[in-house]
């Protein structure tokens, strides 16, 4: 009834490439912004901030950056944990040392350390595919975790081993540290998701982007018909370890405040994030959402059913999130390979035709 | 003898025993990567399972006593009977065999022609599921596993050594068992796929899906026996590693370790499994003697995955796997 492109005419090139074609698609982001900027901001409480909306925003981060590598570029990863790892260290090495620069600019640049680690454990990349490659990847998985545990230069002496986020603020605002508010949090994650979304919807749908898919389909009749394998397997990884080690530098300095390497950064992160894009999409910035949304909130709620509801200990709660979890993955590779994104363009499909579908 | 040669010496043997554990997992990955093409990441949970059902069925532990539990505010614990080790071990076979058969029934008959990272990520479903079942349905603290094999210092070899070189080497009794069970289990399969007709089925699904089919193989039943064979294998790694180190968690992460293995040996051979345990054992512990203290130690964590890594830039398809040719 309201979802068609019919009557909605283009009239240059500019509208007829951008993001979102249909008008009813365009008014629901628009509100869907608005709602994330202006209502949530005004009744966020640090339960749901703590619990739901920061870690959502800082796993879609990570998820998108994932999902540039495996479901674009097709290069299976299992560092992600690793990455993030550095992200979180790069960030907290700067702001120890340059105590005034305002945090954001801290935050993009442990983006840009992080782009150069994933550059270098990306090389191989040209050499090995497959799960080949996604078992060497564990070698950065590991050797990072090791190395930040290992050198004490990166967690700058401190006895306990462990890296605390110091107090920093943007505009007066404290975003770091045991003052921020919960608005204050959400707010500086969601700019910074907002901004990675943007970037790489826009990359994914360019021609890089596309260099991506065709390396993904098939790397040997890519090369031939003029894809540098080199370069775009090295800016796949770049890119996609940039938006990792920001979700990192995020989820230690706003969200956790203080970490240790192996608990907050280990193996089960890289799982969590690469379900995440399996669950929501391979190859769709949307799904990244979808899947850290759905990987968010299904441990928040089943602890409140399962914990709050039936009163089961906490421990047995955990492994039956384990089952669902894994449960999942499997149901939905069988029933959808392209997971929560494609449920929703097929639904936007059958929209299109309702009420007449003939 | 210098004492530094005498010690690399010892932890050289200690890395090949060591290797020998990994190769008993890794040998399980290849059973199935050759039958199936599947890339069985739950492989290292299937042992932790294993070793998990064997000691449930050994005490004679209630299965879900926890939910229940929980659901009738009750405590059963246990039956009360204790099976004697050979018995728990058929029975506990025999669950991996049921494994294998819902395993083929609910995941890999739809999953079929799927890509293979497909697969690959639908095993990871599959090890997040298994533990979570596993620890659900027998509980997750951690067990001790007493199958009566030998434990402790190996005596002869202590004193053979001590009168060869004057220092008696220390090598674990049930290292020297893992090691001798593997060649068994080495042979056993050998000769099962050598000379046996389910054997013979089994290499030719191995070499071509579709001719298989043609002369009337059945690739399902094939499946369920070679997802069966990898339980048990599962199973032997399950009883040595949980000998050794107690069941628990961490025994599913000896899986990943098993995957540097079978990238150095490539992954469709079996003496490759083998080979490349004994390197990365033995390697993992003589860098951590010679280098390990100088950069902070630990290094066993990653030594594996990272010579791994350096030795696939040179030789991708790993020192005994099938040459990879790709055409468009």
């Amino acid at each position: 009834m309201f979802y068609r492109e019919a009557g909605d005419f283009k009239t240059s090139y500019r509208e007829d490439n951008q993001t979102f074609p249909i008008r009813f698609d365009r008014m629901g982001f628009y509100v869907a912004l608005a709602v994330a900027y202006v209502v949530i901001p005004l009744v966020i409480d640090d339960y749901w901030a703590n619990a739901v909306f920061v870690p959502f925003l800082i796993y879609a981060i990570a998820a998108i950056g994932l999902n540039i590598l495996v479901g674009y570029a097709g290069q299976v990863s299992l560092g992600t944990g690793g990455f993030m790892a550095v992200g979180a260290y790069a960030v907290y090495k700067l702001m120890t040392a340059f105590p005034d620069v305002p945090i954001f600019i801290h935050v993009l640049l442990a983006g840009g350390i992080t782009a150069a680690v994933g550059v270098l454990f990306g090389l191989p990349s040209l050499r090995i595919k497959g799960f080949y490659l996604a078992v060497a990847t564990l070698a950065a998985q590991f050797f990072l975790v090791w190395l930040f545990n290992k050198v004490p230069w990166f967690y700058n002496y401190s006895a306990s081993g462990q890296i605390t986020a110091p107090d920093r603020s943007m505009f007066g605002v404290f975003v770091t540290g045991a003052q921020t508010s919960a608005t204050a949090k959400y707010m500086f994650c969601l700019i910074l998701l907002t901004l990675v979304a943007l970037v790489a919807r826009n990359l994914t749908r360019g021609t890089i982007g596309r260099k991506w898919m065709a390396i993904r389909d098939m790397d040997i009749a890519a090369e031939i018909i003029g894809v540098n394998p080199l370069t775009t397997k090295i800016t796949a990884f770049a890119v996609s370890s940039f938006f990792i080690g920001i979700a990192g530098a995020l989820f230690f300095s706003v969200y956790l405040g203080a970490a240790e390497v192996g608990e907050a950064f280990g193996i089960n992160k890289s799982f969590l994030i690469l379900f995440m894009v399996i669950i929501g999409g391979l190859g769709s910035i949307f799904g990244s959402f979808a899947g850290a949304a759905f990987l968010v909130l299904l441990p928040v709620l089943l602890k409140n059913v399962l914990v709050g509801g039936l009163g089961w200990p906490t421990d047995l709660a955990a492994h039956i999130e384990l089952m669902i979890v894994g449960g999942l993955i499997i149901v939905f590779l069988i029933a959808e390979p392209h997971g929560l994104a494609q449920l929703w363009r097929v639904a936007k499909e059958k929209l299109r035709l309702w009420p007449f579908p003939h | 003898m210098p004492d530094q040669l005498l010690y690399a010496m010892e932890v050289t043997l200690n890395g090949l025993m060591a290797g020998v554990m990994y190769a008993l997992v890794a040998l399980g990955f290849v059973l199935i990567y050759k039958a199936s093409g599947i890339f069985n990441y739950a492989q290292g949970v299937l042992a932790l399972f294993a070793a998990l059902t064997l000691v449930g069925i050994q005490q004679g532990q209630v299965p879900f006593a926890h939910v229940i539990n929980a659901i009738t505010g009750g405590h059963l614990e246990s039956f009360g009977w204790q099976l004697p080790s050979v018995l728990a071990i058929g029975l506990t076979a025999g669950v991996m065999v049921l494994l294998a058969i819902v395993i083929e029934k609910l995941v890999l008959k739809h999953l079929v022609g799927q890509a293979e990272i497909i697969l690959f990520m639908a095993t990871i479903g599959l090890a997040y599921f298994l533990e979570g079942f596993g620890d659900v349905m027998w509980g997750a603290d951690i067990k001790t596993l007493d199958v009566g094999l030998p434990q402790g210092i190996n005596e002869t070899l202590e004193s053979v050594t001590d009168g060869l070189f004057g220092y008696g080497f220390f090598i674990d009794n049930l290292d020297v068992v893992a090691a001798l069970v593997a060649v068994a289990l080495v042979t056993a399969l050998t000769l099962f796929s050598q000379y046996s007709k389910q054997g013979r089925a089994l290499r030719a699904v191995a070499d071509d899906h579709q001719a298989a089919l043609s002369v009337g193989i059945s690739l399902r039943f094939i499946w369920v026996l070679v997802w069966s064979i990898a339980g048990i294998v599962a199973l032997v790694a399950g009883i040595m590693w949980g000998s050794k180190s107690g069941v628990q968690f961490s025994l599913s992460l000896i899986a990943l370790k098993a995957l540097p293995v079978l990238m150095l040996g490539g992954f469709t051979s079996i003496p490759g499994a083998i080979v490349g345990g004994l390197i990365i054992g033995m390697g993992e512990k003589l860098f951590e003697f010679f280098l390990g203290p100088l950069i902070g130690g630990a290094t066993e964590n990653w030594f594996a995955y990272v010579l791994a890594l350096v030795f696939l830039v040179f030789r991708p398809q790993g020192l005994f796997g099938e040459r990879i040719i790709e055409r468009v």
